[in-house]
Order: structure tokens, then sequence, then C-alpha cells
């Protein structure tokens, strides 16, 4: 297969014009390629022609704005993002699904009908997705009217109705998983069905860690929302803080200053390089070879002891605050840093050889758990998950902003998609962001570390797009003229690579899918919100 | 396989005495040991519930097993599941949807048992509290013996917080 080549952005009103769509071109938010208003009536429409041009579906949320719900989806195309919006009304909010052309939208789709009460006609899937049983079916948290409190029972029931999907036959029976696993993980149901030990099908149920982090977003300052969105997955602490702050700051029309940016880039990377070390040891671990678990544990855990000399945490939370960072290097933070890039690169080239090389390892990890790339581009799928199945997206080079705009950014890109290339991904991206790492602190500028600002006496909105260790980590937000929190939405990109998970499993036994979930790697926490 | 060794070799033994601060060099992992042995025979098995957090917790608690703190050279070992434990290291704010799954994994522990609130969340409801969403702090929903404040606590503060609730018994 040949790599995926999208269309542009900027053509795609003429190209909904071709089809008879009248869009109303909206000034974009800042960076965003192009905004479009729909009629409500060609929303599906219009995701149709955005497939056709083989963009990248990326996301859709809701704003309620009474008495309307504002509905945007985001795209990614040759030359960036592609922000389509509609209404709908509160009283009768219905709207075409994006799913005849976009399977990712499905589940996003699920989970804005359980917030907003918005139907998609024509989602094949019109389960429940975001609720449980914590609220009723009539009830949706995101409206307006629906207080932070909610209207709990004292014991809130398992969601034990749930109706997964039958699967019929002789021998064919079920195994259910979750939501507390066996190991030290976070919480979320797995449905196998299964013929011997074949797994012939594996259903995800999430959202057992939903904490509504959207609705108690809303009337925050500024440094409460940067500290809630630290949370929001707590191995991307950064990549959301990143993105909250970029939404902030474009929103106010500001920018960091270049040394903020700069130090920004220095923790981005530095949470790369932490949790690939983590997962590569973890993958190894999961099929039984415990000497690369003791040797990336021991690298991750001096990797974060570093953290902590240099930010105060071993995470490297709160170190973000919109305008700038909270932490600076000094001379001889820097001078750490430079020596500990060269160990580790040391012990990475010594140790990613000997475990691709290894022939019982490779014999459990090579040719196993495929996502083909047909698959992955039709599920959008980002990251380590997305590149080892060809789809090469990296926003820090394809849509970038300070300080990557100045930096090449190298991207590891395989074609087969199986286990060891979701390893080898990693890395080869642990190796380019040690490289980063020099140059970055080769040419740190000088200067102050925050942009002051005020704010303005009116609402504003923005929308931060930042290349998470996952992938593509998106913030939209919307402030009033207090500078409070109206509307905050965090997409993990775990929303583009837990399906993923559920089509690698052809030939895979019962016993590998820990594997198989640990090269995947989704964040249950950052996708349940 | 002979690279193998050869990395085996060079890297040594990495495992610490545990520090408690600067000035107090105290052996935080032996003081746990002589507990354990006085109430558990020797071995603490620790059955761990996510029940809301952000996995900022279940990093640090990975961590406690790797080579540098090594819990389990004191005897302290996570298990699969409760009916192995004596222990619920309870993470996270109690989401309303895993509210039930906790109360279940609490009965499914058997007695005599302990429930440690790690993180903030767990012990006071931290940056999540209670809503619609969230019952907040664990003891909402599960007795619990002991909190290990911190965002999350680092592993030298988890090996702590356990040790304390054990000398307290």
């Amino acid at each position: 297969m040949t790599p995926v080549v999208r269309g542009q952005v900027v053509e795609f009103k003429d190209h909904l014009a071709a089809m008879g769509i009248v869009a109303e071109e909206l000034s974009p938010l800042a960076g965003i390629t192009a905004q479009l208003k729909l009629q409500t009536a060609d929303w599906g429409k219009a995701a149709r022609v955005a497939a056709q041009q083989r963009f990248r579906w990326s996301a859709i949320w809701g704003d309620h704005q009474s008495p309307d719900i504002e509905i945007k989806a985001l795209f990614f195309g040759t030359d960036g993002h592609l922000l389509l919006q509609t209404n709908v009304p509160e009283k009768s909010a219905e709207l075409a699904s994006h799913t005849p052309f976009y399977v990712a939208a499905s589940r996003p789709e699920r989970y804005l009908h359980d917030m907003f009460g918005v139907t998609f006609t024509d989602n094949h899937d019109s389960r429940r997705w975001g609720r449980h049983q914590a609220w009723a079916e009539t009830d949706f948290p995101l409206l307006e009217s629906f207080p932070v409190g909610g209207f709990p029972a004292k014991e809130t029931p398992p969601d034990s109705g749930y109706p997964f999907e039958p699967v019929a036959g002789a021998g064919v029976y079920e195994i259910p998983v979750g939501p507390v696993h066996a190991g030290i993980i976070e919480p979320g149901h797995f449905r196998f069905q299964a013929l011997g030990e074949n797994i012939l099908r594996l259903e995800e149920r999430l959202g057992y860690v939903h904490k509504g982090i959207e609705k108690i977003a809303v009337g925050r300052d500024l440094a409460g929302l940067i500290r809630l969105a630290g949370r929001v997955s707590g191995d991307s602490t950064v990549a959301h803080s990143w993105a909250a702050c970029q939404a902030v700051e474009r929103a106010l029309q500001i920018s960091p200053p270049p040394r903020a940016s700069a130090l920004r880039a220095i923790l981005a990377e530095r949470e790369r390089i932490a949790n690939h070390l983590g997962d590569i040891g973890a993958i190894c671990n999961d099929v039984g070879f415990a000497f690369a678990q003791y040797q990336m544990s021991r690298l991750r855990e001096l990797w974060q002891r570093q953290n902590q000399q240099l930010t105060g945490h071993r995470l490297l939370m709160d170190s973000l605050c919109p305008g700038g960072v909270t932490v600076d290097l000094d001379q001889s933070s820097m001078i750490a840093m430079r020596e500990e890039i060269v160990q580790l690169r040391t012990e990475i080239e010594e140790l990613l050889p000997l475990l691709l090389e290894y022939p019982s390892l490779q014999d459990r990890l090579s040719d196993y758990a495929i996502l083909s790339p047909e698959t992955a581009e039709q599920l959008g799928a980002v990251g380590y998950v997305g590149r080892a199945s060809q789809l090469a997206d990296d926003l820090r080079r394809d849509a970038p902003y300070p300080p990557y705009h100045e930096l090449k950014i190298k991207v590891p890109v395989f074609s087969t998609g199986d286990l060891t290339k979701r390893l080898r991904v990693r890395g080869e991206e642990i190796l380019i962001s040690l490289d980063l790492l020099v140059k970055l602190l080769r040419a740190i500028p000088s200067g102050p570390l925050v942009t002051s600002f005020s704010l303005p006496n009116h609402e504003i909105e923005g929308i931060g797009l930042v290349e998470g260790w996952r992938g593509e980590t998106l913030a939209y937000l919307r402030l009033d003229e207090q500078g409070r929190v109206v509307r905050y939405f965090p997409r993990d990109p775990s929303w583009l690579t837990w399906q993923a998970l559920e089509l690698m499993l052809d030939g895979v036994i019962v016993p590998d899918f820990p594997v198989c979930n640990k090269s995947v790697n989704g964040s249950y926490a950052g996708h349940d919100l | 396989m002979f690279r193998i060794y050869n990395k085996i070799r060079r890297t040594g033994k990495v495992t610490e005495p545990f520090r408690i601060d600067d000035d107090q060099v105290a052996e935080l992992g032996t003081a746990c040991q002589k507990e354990i042995a006085r109430y558990f025979s020797g071995s603490l098995a620790i059955r761990m519930v996510d029940a809301g957090s952000c996995n900022g917790c279940e990093l640090e608690m990975h961590a406690v097993n790797n080579s540098f703190y090594d819990i389990e050279r004191f005897g302290i070992h996570f298990v699969a599941s409760p009916r192995h434990a004596d222990l619920l290291l309870v993470t996270g704010v109690v989401s309303r949807h895993m509210q039930e799954a906790l109360k279940r994994t609490y009965a499914a522990t058997p007695s005599p048992k302990l429930v440690v609130a790690m993180g903030d969340c767990a012990g006071h409801g931290g940056e999540f509290g209670e809503s619609y969403a969230s019952c907040g702090p664990v003891s909402n929903v599960i007795p619990v013996d002991a909190i290990i404040p911190g965002c999350p606590p680092t592993p030298i503060q988890l090996m702590q917080g356990i040790l304390q609730l054990l000398q307290k018994k």
C-alpha cells in the first residue's frame, strides 16, 4: 500500500460547492487552516467529501449555547486542520452521523449523545458509551441546566445490562474481564468471544473512570483549568497542559516567550522518553522477557529522578502555566541533562538491537497482532500505533508550533503494523527525542519564562493541538468575559487508538491479549474523562 | 544470550537502602519487614484498585517494583485478585461508575483486611472532588485505614505510608 496522500484543507470549500453544499467560511481559530459553518442538513454529506479527500477524522465535540448546541468536528489534511461546525436546537437535537465514512466517529458520537442528548441518526451503533448508570438516560450532564452535583443515587448500580454484541456458534464462549484487572492498571471491561484459545472478537467497554472533567472545569479560573488539564491523563500531563495552555494563549492572541516554548518542548520530549521506556519494558515483560523490564524500568527510574531534580516533580506535573512555564533550567541542570542524554543513548543503542535480534522475544512479537495500514487509515490511528502501520502524522512536523517549527523532526514509519513495529517505533522515538533534547539545550534562548497578559472583557475561544507521546492531543476552550471556563474539551489521542486494539486480534490467542493491549497502551483516564 | 548476561553483569545491583530524608537514613524497608513478620507471617499481599485515578499513582506503584526500590524484598507483593490480598491500595476519587466494583472488591478481600487510600484524590478528593460522576474520596465508599498524601505520592512516600500504617496496628 502506498502512503496516504490527503487533499488540501484550503480547497475543501470548493469540493463542497461541487457537491452543491454551501458553507460559510469563518475566520479560523488560530492554529486551524480553515473553519467552515455548515447547514445542519449538510453535516453528513460534508464528511463524505472529507473522506473522499482522505482527510483524517480527528474529533467531535459539543458546546451548549442555549437554545442551540454547537457541534464542532476536526479533520486533518495535508495542509493542516479543518474545523467544521453546525448548530442543532437543544429541543430536537438530531444530526447525520460521520460514521458511514469514518469508523472513528462512532464512539465519540455516542459519547456526545450521552453528554448532550444529540442523536446521530445513521450511526449504526446507538448504544450508550460514556454513560453507565450514574445518571439517567434522559439526563445530559453537559447541558447548562444540569447541575455539577447531578442527581446521584446513594448507590450507583453496575452497568450489568450493557448490550454487548453477541456471537453465537458451537463451542463459542465469552470471557468477561474487568473492570478490576489483574495487574497494576486502570479499570475497563473487555468482553472476549473465544473459540478454544483463539479470540474471535473483542469488544471494549470503557467509561469506568469517568470523573466529569468537562463539567467540573466549568467556572474554573485559568490556574485551576491547567491544574485539571495536567490530570486528564497522568502519564500525559505535559501534553494535556501544553494543549490547554496553547488554547488559552491562542484565544488571548499571545505567545509564550521563546525560552518558555523551548522548555515546554524539553518537558514534552522528556515525557515521551519516560513513557516509551516504560512501555518497551512492559511489552517485553508481557511475553515473559523480564530482562527488558528490569533494564527499562531502571532507566525510567533514573529519568524520573532527573525530572524531580529539574522540575520538582517525577512526572513533570504543574510545570506549565498560561503564557509560559513555572520551571527553569540553570547551568548545572543543563550540564546534568547533557550527561544523562549521553548515558541513556548509550544504553538504548545497546539494548534496542539486543531486543530486536533476540530470537525467542521476536518469535512472540513479530508478525503478530497486526494492524494493517488500511485499517489504521480507516481508524485514523495516531502516534506510535499509526506509525507502525504507515500513518506517519506528527503535528511537530506536519502542523508545527513553536519551538518545533524551527526543528527538523524525523518520524519513524513502518508498514507491517505488528507488535515488533509498535515496540520499534517507541525505541526509535527515544533516540530521536534525545537528539531533539540536545538541539533544544544547545540553542535554548534566554529571556523571560512567562508572557504576561490581561483578560479581554468579552468571551473568547481557542484550540490547542500538540503532539503528545501518544499522538495528537487536543484542547478546546471557551472562556467568559472574566476569564472563567465555559467549555473545556480535552481529546486524548487514545480515542483514536482504542478501536485499533479490537481490530488487531485476528489469529491472536486469549493469553496474548495483555501484550497486545500494552502495545497500544490507550489511556483509560484520558478517554473516559 | 551472552550479551544479556554481560549486560546484567555490568548493570550490577542498583537496589538501594531507603533514605527517608537527607539527614535521617533509615532502613525503612527493614522496619516494614519486621511489622509484616509480626502481622502477616512475613508476607503482605496488596491488591491495587484504580477507582478513578488519572493513572499517575499507578505509574509510581509500578516504580516501587523496579530494581531501585524492589519492594518484594521486604515481603510486600502485588497480587492479581482481592481473594489473595491482605491490603487494598486504592487510587483516585471513586467514580460513580466504579462504586459497585470497588465495594465488591472490598467484599471479596478476606478479613482482617486493610485499606490504604493512595494519593490526594483517594484521600481527600484531590482535583476531582465530588460530582454527578464522582463519589469523592475512598472513605465515602469503603472504610479507610490510612491515607498516603501526594499527587502522586513518590515511591518512598508510598513505602513510608504503608510502614506507618503497619506500625499503628
